[in-house]
């Protein structure tokens, strides 16, 4: 075998390696798209569910996603807009192309940098009325960015629920924000005081008897940048340059 | 075969890959906070060293000196980018907690030792026996290792509550510690401690003795 050390044979060995390797590869991730981008698209419409808490384990997803109607806003207007395909759109490379997005500077308290103009919102509706409402919101917690979705009640103030699809944060600490009975102290509370966005997460339990008890959340024991970055995405995407503008047109029937 | 036999079974206590040869230990910290997850990357494990100590063996005759690793990393990089997509296509849920720790697969010390230190040498068949072997010895370890973080740092195993915790309105209250990458370590430690204990055969001679007393402690001061 001392022709295997030859350059021909080296090269040889190399090439077809390479070759049967690649085809192998790329045959599996051929065949397995479909099943991948499903996955996927399964995946967010069951976080939107559970944020709204209408997730029904028992059920398929696809049935359940059919009380949704998946709409787009143009988040400077606060209008809803029909210049992108539902079903093609991508919020995330929207926020990247700087023709589509603005960067927020000394506005940037969610320290998201970049705000994209366009934002998928979920409705709920029954009877032809809107039930519920689901707005995506991002921001820094301590290590990463906390991808989640708010959901609000047709009142546009009362939250209905929160969860963080995807996020970095000390498991055991902060990544206690996926904790469902943190969650379950969501439900009910009041997002805006005479319009401005109040809610916030607090050291400690809330006392159910102080003042704007109902703006305010429990913070997470031992996660205090985790919490504060909670509580900064929730104002930015819920003021002025997040989702504000369009709410108070939805309210007013202008949207 | 006898020798068979044994390419499967001492790998998992005689010659375990973690425990003895210490190899394998960065994943073996970060995927060990859940059985189930655990379960998932243990079996892509046992696949991929499987299987590719299978694929170098086939070919171990045509393999260049010069490139062999690069050789072996190729067919391993393979396996475990298959692995990575099926598990994201039929395990989507697990695929996301495990992350990047299967693309890691790759870089495991196991499955390259492996290759190199058996499937060079040794027939197809013994090879992927082997490589079943130590992917189970790997197994051992990490299923130890987890069933002590998932019981003691969220107080359940595959995800069922068998401590009820103080959160769920319980009596346990987690050891947050363990649910911590460097705990793992110590369990590792208890592990190699307690084999070593058992099988006597595994503890390293010393490299070096410290001579005895020459001279008597009178004559010293």
């Amino acid at each position: 075998m001392a022709n295997n050390d030859s350059i021909q044979k080296t090269l040889l060995v190399a090439v077809t390696l390479c070759i049967v390797c690649a085809l192998f590869v790329s045959s599996a991730a051929v065949m397995l798209k479909p099943a991948q981008v499903a996955n996927k698209a399964e995946d967010r419409k069951a976080n939107i569910l559970a944020a709204a808490g209408m997730l029904d384990p028992e059920k398929s997803i696809d049935e359940q996603f059919e009380r949704v109607t998946t709409r787009i806003v143009d988040l400077n207007t606060g209008k809803f807009t029909d210049q992108f395909d539902v079903a093609s759109f991508e919020q995330s490379s929207i926020a990247k192309d700087p023709q589509t997005s603005v960067e927020l500077g000394g506005d940037d308290i969610a320290k998201i940098k970049r705000r994209e103009n366009y934002a998928t919102v979920y409705l709920v509706e029954s009877n032809g009325e809107l039930d519920k409402i689901i707005l995506p919101v991002r921001g820094a917690g301590l290590w990463s960015t906390l991808h989640g979705f708010l959901a609000l009640e047709n009142d546009l103030n009362t939250v209905a629920g929160l969860g963080f699809f995807e996020h970095g944060e000390t498991p055991g600490l902060g990544g206690e924000v996926d904790n469902p009975n943190w969650k379950a102290l969501w439900p009910g509370k009041k997002v805006y005081d005479e319009g401005d966005a109040k809610i916030q997460l607090i050291k400690g339990s809330v006392d159910a008897n102080t003042a704007e008890a109902e703006h305010k959340v429990d913070g997470l024991s031992g996660a205090t940048l985790t919490s504060r970055g909670v509580t900064n995405l929730l104002q930015f995407w819920m003021g002025e340059n997040g989702y504000k503008p369009f709410l108070s047109n939805l309210q007013s029937g202008e949207a | 075969m006898a020798t068979m036999k044994e390419a499967l079974t001492s790998p998992i206590f005689k010659n375990n890959p973690i425990a003895l040869q210490i190899l394998g230990i960065c994943s073996a910290l970060a995927v060990t906070s859940s059985m189930k997850v655990t379960l998932v990357m243990c079996i892509s494990v046992i696949f991929v060293t499987a299987f590719s100590n299978l694929a170098v063996s086939m070919i171990r005759n045509h393999i260049p000196g010069a490139i062999r690793i690069i050789v072996q990393m190729v067919i391993i990089a393979s396996l475990v980018i298959v692995v990575d997509q099926v598990l994201k296509a039929y395990a989507y849920a697990i695929s996301k907690q495990l992350s990047v720790f299967v693309g890691l697969i790759i870089t495991n010390c196991i499955v390259m030792g492996r290759a190199e230190g058996f499937a060079m040498k040794n027939p197809p068949l013994a090879s992927f026996i082997d490589g079943i072997g130590n992917g189970l010895g790997y197994s051992v370890v990490l299923f130890s290792v987890a069933f002590v973080r998932e019981l003691l740092g969220s107080g359940s195993l595959f995800g069922i509550e068998i401590l009820a915790t103080i959160n769920n309105g319980g009596w346990y209250v987690p050891n947050g510690l363990l649910l911590l990458p460097p705990s793992a370590f110590f369990l590792i430690g208890f592990f190699i401690w307690i084999l070593r204990s058992a099988d006597k055969e595994q503890v390293e001679e010393e490299e070096f003795k410290i001579t005895k007393n020459t001279r008597s402690v009178k004559e010293a001061f």
